[in-house]
C-alpha cells in the first residue's frame, strides 16, 4: 500500500488569513481519505524542509503531495531533497494552488481542495519511472547550432561531456552567420564566429548532426531517448571533399533564404564558404533534376562521386541525459505588414537582408546596392519597432536588439556611402548594454544620422523612390521622405517549428511561441522539465551578448546536473 | 433578395445622385432596397467618449426598427455605415450599454441585425461576375481612381471591411464594369472630413493631396461612396484652385453613377448635374452619354 502524505504551505500574505487546514482534513476524510498532513512552518524555509523530512520519516511515507502557490520555484529543490532522503521524486507531486489572498475565498478553498485531491489520485499507484532504474547518461543534446548552441556545446565539450549538436540547416552558425558586423564594437561577425564554428566542428567531444530535426523525445532526466531525422542531402558527405565544384557548375540560380531575398543561391549549396561542415545539400524543390528530370550536372562534375540522388532521410536514435534548446528566432514577415506594402514594394527590406547587403561574403560583396536596380541608395530610411511594441496589431513586446542594430546599420551605411543620408524613425532608444549608449551617441554626433522620433504610417513606390510618410513627434510635423531604400527592423519571433518542438519536449511556450523558463528572474534557463534547459532567442528576443551568456548558463546547469550523478 | 435600406439625410438632399443611381442599379441587378420606415439621422458620428451613451440612441433606434422589418440593413453613405455598424457591434458585445440605451429608447435591441454596405452586397450577394454579365455599356477602360477614405475601413477591428491596409473591393467593381482602376497612394487617406466647416483650408489641402495624387497617377475621374468625401473633393475644387494654380481639376463621380452607366441606365436619370465638377464632358468624350 502506498504511503501518501499531504504538505500544505501556509504562506500568508500581509495578514490575509489562510483557510483552516482542518477543512482539508475534513474534506479528505469525507472522501474516505485518512492521510497525514502538515501545514507549518512555511515549506520554503530551512525549518520547513526539515519539518517535511521529519514528517516523511515519522509517517514512513513513500510519496508526498505538496500544495503551494509557487510550484515552479519549490518543485526543483524539493525533488532534489526527496532524492537525498532516499525517496523516488517521480512518485511525488508539487502542485500549484491559488496564492494566499484568493485561497482564503470560498472559490480558492474549493480550487485548492480540488488540486490536492487530484494530486493524490495522480500519485496513488503510480509506478516508479524507468529512469530511476536505468543508468544516468552523461551526454547532452543541444538543439540549434547558432551562437547560443555553439557556446553551450563548446563549454560542455571542454568539460569532457559528449555533445550532440543538432541543426536544421546544413551547417552551424545560425543567424550570426548572416550578420555583417556586430555592435557595439563593429567586429566582423564572421571573423568572430568562424573560429567558434571551426572549434565546434573539430572538437573531439562534439558530434554535429546538421540538416536534421528532432523527431521525438521520450524518457526523463538522465535518460532521454531522442530520435533525430537527418534529412537527405543527396550528397554522400563521407565521400564529399567540400571542393565546391558542384555549386560553381550548378545551373539553377534561385532566391536563397539565407540571402533574405537580396541575393541568389544555387540548387546545390552550402551556406557560406566557411561552412561547418563544409558539405553541400541539394534543395529538391528547385533542383532541375528533381523538378524536371534532367540535368545531373553536379553528378557529372563531382570528382569524388559523392552525389546520390537516391539518398533517403535517416533516423538517428540516441540516449542523452540532458537537452539544451536553443532554436533561435525568425523575423516577423514583412509580407504581413499592410501599411508597408505587404512586402510588395521593391527596395523595402528587413534588417537581416541589410546585413547580407553589407556583408563581404554577401551578394553584393559588401557594397550597399539596392535590390531593384543595383544603384547605391543615397537616401535610406530605417524604421524601428516594425511589428514590435504594437499590441493592437502585431507583437506587444520590445524586440530588444533593434535599437542597436539599426544604429549599427545606419553607421555602417554612412561608412560606405559618405554622401548618403540615413534617417531613423524610432519610438524610444533602448541602449542598455555596455558601450551601447556611447555607440548610439557617436552615430548621432559624429556621423550625422538623423533620428526622427515617430512612426511611419505608410510606404509606397513612386517611380524610382520609396515614399515614406511619417511623423516627427518632437516638432509635431508630418514628414515625407522620398527614399531610395527602406530597412525595416521587424520584430523577432520564435523560429519556425519552435512550438511543435516544445510540444515534443513537453516544455511550455508563451502566447507568442517563445519557450517559457521556469521562472524569469531566478531560473532563466531552466524549462519546467528537469534536465531540459533553454537558451538564447528561443526563450525571448535578445542580442548576441545576452544570448551567449545564456548559452554559458545552460551549459553550466548541465554540468552541475551531471556532477550530481 | 430584400434589403432594408437606410438612405440617411444627405442622400435625400445633396447626395441624391448617389441615392437615385443606387436604387436604379438595385432594380437592374435584381435585389430590392426596401426603405426603412420612420428612419432618423444616424447621429452622424460614432461617439468618441465611452460614456456618451446618448449619441448611441439614434443608431440603436434605427437598428431596432430594422429588426422589426427585416434582417439585413444596408447603406450607401460611408459615415452612416460606420456609425451603424460600430453601434451594432457595441450593442452586441456590451451588455451594460445595451441595457442603458434600450431603457432610454424604450425598445429592445440585441445587436442581431446584419449590417452591410452596398458594395458588400454587390460583391458577396450579387457577385461581380453577375454584374459583368449584366453590363450594357462598355465604360471604355475609363481610368478611375477609387477613393475609400476613412469611414468604410476604420477602425479596422470593428469595420472588418475588406483588407485593412490595401482594400480592393472598389478596384474589383471598377474592373467588372470595364473601367481601369488607378492605384494611388492616397486611396485610404482622409478627405478632410468635417474640417471643411471650421477650418476649410485644412480640408482643401487634404482633398488637394488626394486629387493631385490621383491625377499624377493618370486618373480621369475619382470615385467615392461617401457624400462627405464627395463634398470635400468635388464641391471644394474651386477653393483648391484658389490655393493651387497648377491644379487641373478632375470629376468626382459616385460609384453608383458609374455602375448605373455600365448597366445601361439613361444618363438623364443619374443626376450628373449635381456633381459640381461636371463629369459630362468626360463621359461625352468617352462616348458614354
Amino acid at each position: 500500500m502506498d504511503r501518501i502524505g499531504v504538505v500544505l504551505c501556509p504562506c500568508e500574505l500581509e495578514g490575509v488569513p489562510l483557510f483552516n487546514p482542518e477543512v482539508v482534513v475534513e474534506t479528505l476524510k469525507g472522501r474516505g481519505e485518512v492521510l497525514p498532513l502538515i501545514h507549518d512552518p512555511p515549506i520554503c524555509s530551512e525549518s520547513g524542509m526539515e519539518a517535511i523530512r521529519a514528517f516523511v520519516e515519522n509517517n514512513e511515507l513513500d510519496r508526498v503531495v505538496v500544495a503551494c502557490s509557487k510550484p515552479e520555484l519549490f518543485g526543483p529543490p524539493f525533488k532534489k531533497a526527496l532524492r537525498r532522503w532516499g525517496l523516488n521524486p517521480s512518485l511525488s507531486e508539487v502542485l500549484g494552488i491559488p496564492p494566499a489572498p484568493e485561497r482564503a475565498s470560498e472559490g480558492g478553498i474549493q480550487e485548492a481542495l480540488r488540486v490536492i485531491q487530484n494530486g493524490i489520485d495522480e500519485i496513488r499507484g503510480r509506478k516508479p519511472s524507468k529512469s530511476q532504474k536505468s543508468p544516468f547518461v552523461k551526454r547532452v543534446m543541444v538543439i540549434g547550432g547558432g551562437i547560443t548552441g555553439i557556446t553551450a556545446s563548446i563549454d560542455l565539450g571542454n568539460a569532457g561531456y559528449e555533445v550532440l549538436l543538432v541543426d536544421r540547416l546544413p551547417s552551424i552558425g545560425g543567424r550570426m552567420l548572416q550578420l555583417s558586423e556586430t555592435f557595439p564594437t563593429l567586429d566582423c561577425a564572421q571573423c568572430t564566429l568562424t573560429p567558434k564554428t571551426v572549434e565546434t566542428g573539430q572538437h573531439p567531444h562534439i558530434r554535429l548532426i546538421t540538416h536534421a530535426e528532432v523527431e521525438s523525445v521520450s524518457g526523463d532526466v538522465g535518460n532521454f531517448l531522442v530520435k533525430i531525422r537527418r534529412k537527405a542531402a543527396y550528397v554522400d558527405w563521407e565521400k564529399c571533399t567540400g571542393c565546391g565544384l558542384c555549386q560553381e557548375k550548378c545551373p539553377s540560380k534561385v532566391p536563397s533564404e539565407f540571402e533574405r531575398g537580396v541575393g541568389l543561391g544555387k540548387a546545390i549549396y552550402t551556406l557560406s564558404p566557411q561552412a561547418v561542415p563544409n558539405k553541400p545539400v541539394i534543395n529538391r524543390e528547385v533542383c532541375r533534376y528533381f523538378t524536371k528530370g534532367k540535368c545531373r550536372v553536379c553528378e557529372k562534375v563531382c570528382p569524388a562521386g559523392a552525389i546520390d540522388y537516391d539518398q533517403e532521410d535517416t533516423l538517428i536514435e540516441e540516449r542523452v541525459g540532458a537537452i539544451i534548446v536553443a532554436t533561435g528566432f525568425d523575423l516577423y514577415p514583412k509580407e504581413e505588414i499592410g501599411e508597408y506594402g505587404y512586402g510588395d514594394v521593391p527596395d523595402v527590406i528587413d534588417g537581416l537582408a541589410f546585413e547580407r547587403l553589407n556583408s563581404a561574403s554577401g551578394p553584393t560583396a559588401g557594397e550597399i546596392r539596392r535590390p531593384s536596380d543595383g544603384r547605391v541608395p543615397k537616401e535610406v530610411v530605417f524604421i524601428q519597432c516594425v511589428a514590435s511594441r504594437d499590441p493592437e496589431r502585431y507583437m506587444p513586446y520590445c524586440s530588444r536588439a533593434c535599437c542597436m542594430y539599426t544604429a549599427k546599420h545606419a553607421r555602417l551605411y554612412k561608412h560606405k556611402v559618405h554622401d548618403g543620408r540615413a534617417y531613423i524613425f524610432y519610438m524610444d532608444i533602448r541602449s542598455m548594454g555596455k558601450g551601447y549608449e556611447e555607440f548610439i551617441q557617436q552615430g548621432v554626433e559624429e556621423e550625422g544620422i538623423l533620428y526622427l522620433r515617430g512612426r511611419v504610417s505608410r510606404l509606397f513606390r513612386d517611380n524610382n523612390h520609396v515614399v515614406v510618410w511619417g511623423a516627427d513627434t518632437l516638432t509635431g510635423k508630418k514628414v515625407e521622405i522620398a527614399a531610395d531604400m527602406v530597412v525595416l527592423a521587424t520584430a523577432m519571433i520564435p523560429s519556425r517549428g519552435a512550438k511543435e518542438l516544445a510540444e515534443k519536449l513537453h516544455i511550455g511556450t508563451d502566447e507568442y511561441g517563445f519557450l517559457t523558463e521556469a521562472q524569469w528572474k531566478l531560473y532563466p534557463v531552466e524549462s519546467g522539465v528537469e534536465g531540459i534547459y533553454l537558451a538564447g532567442c528561443a526563450q525571448g528576443p535578445k542580442d548576441i551578448a545576452d544570448t551567449v551568456a545564456q548559452g554559458n548558463a545552460a551549459a553550466s546547469k548541465v554540468q552541475a546536473l551531471f556532477a550530481q550523478h | 433578395m430584400v434589403y432594408l435600406y437606410f438612405p440617411g439625410c444627405t442622400l435625400y438632399t445633396k447626395a441624391q445622385n448617389l441615392d437615385e443611381a443606387g436604387r436604379e442599379c438595385a432594380k437592374v441587378l435584381g435585389f430590392e432596397l426596401k426603405e426603412l420606415s420612420n428612419w432618423t439621422c444616424c447621429g452622424a458620428t460614432f461617439p468618441l467618449a465611452k460614456d456618451n451613451i446618448m449619441a448611441l440612441a439614434p443608431p440603436v433606434r434605427i437598428l431596432a426598427r430594422a429588426k422589426e422589418e427585416g434582417s439585413t440593413l444596408t447603406t450607401l453613405c460611408s459615415v452612416c455605415f460606420n456609425v451603424i455598424k460600430r453601434t451594432n457591434q457595441l450593442i452586441k458585445g456590451d451588455e451594460e450599454k445595451r441595457e442603458k440605451v434600450n431603457t432610454f429608447i424604450e425598445m429592445d435591441y440585441q445587436g442581431d441585425v446584419r449590417v452591410l454596405h452596398y458594395l458588400e452586397i454587390l460583391k458577396q450577394e450579387v457577385g461581380f461576375d453577375t454584374i459583368k454579365a449584366t453590363m450594357k455599356r462598355d465604360l471604355q477602360g475609363m481610368k478611375v481612381a477609387p477613393f475609400y477614405g476613412c469611414m468604410l475601413l476604420r477602425p479596422f477591428e470593428e469595420m472588418q471591411f475588406d483588407d485593412k491596409e490595401a482594400p480592393t473591393i472598389f478596384e474589383e467593381l471598377l474592373e467588372a464594369i470595364s473601367c481601369e482602376p488607378v492605384d494611388f497612394p492616397y486611396k485610404i487617406e482622409c478627405c478632410g472630413a468635417f474640417q471643411s466647416v471650421g477650418a476649410p483650408e485644412v480640408a482643401t489641402e487634404c482633398a488637394y493631396a488626394v486629387l493631385n495624387s490621383a491625377l499624377k497617377n493618370g486618373a480621369e475621374a475619382v470615385t467615392t461612396t461617401c457624400p462627405l468625401c464627395q463634398f470635400n473633393m468635388d464641391s471644394m475644387q474651386k477653393e483648391i484652385h484658389e490655393h493651387h494654380n497648377d491644379f487641373r481639376g478632375i470629376p468626382v463621380i459616385y460609384f453608383t453613377q458609374l455602375l448605373a452607366l455600365a448597366l445601361g441606365l439613361p444618363a438623364e436619370k443619374l443626376e450628373f448635374q449635381r456633381n459640381d465638377v461636371d463629369p459630362r464632358p468626360l463621359l461625352k468624350e468617352k462616348g458614354l452619354i
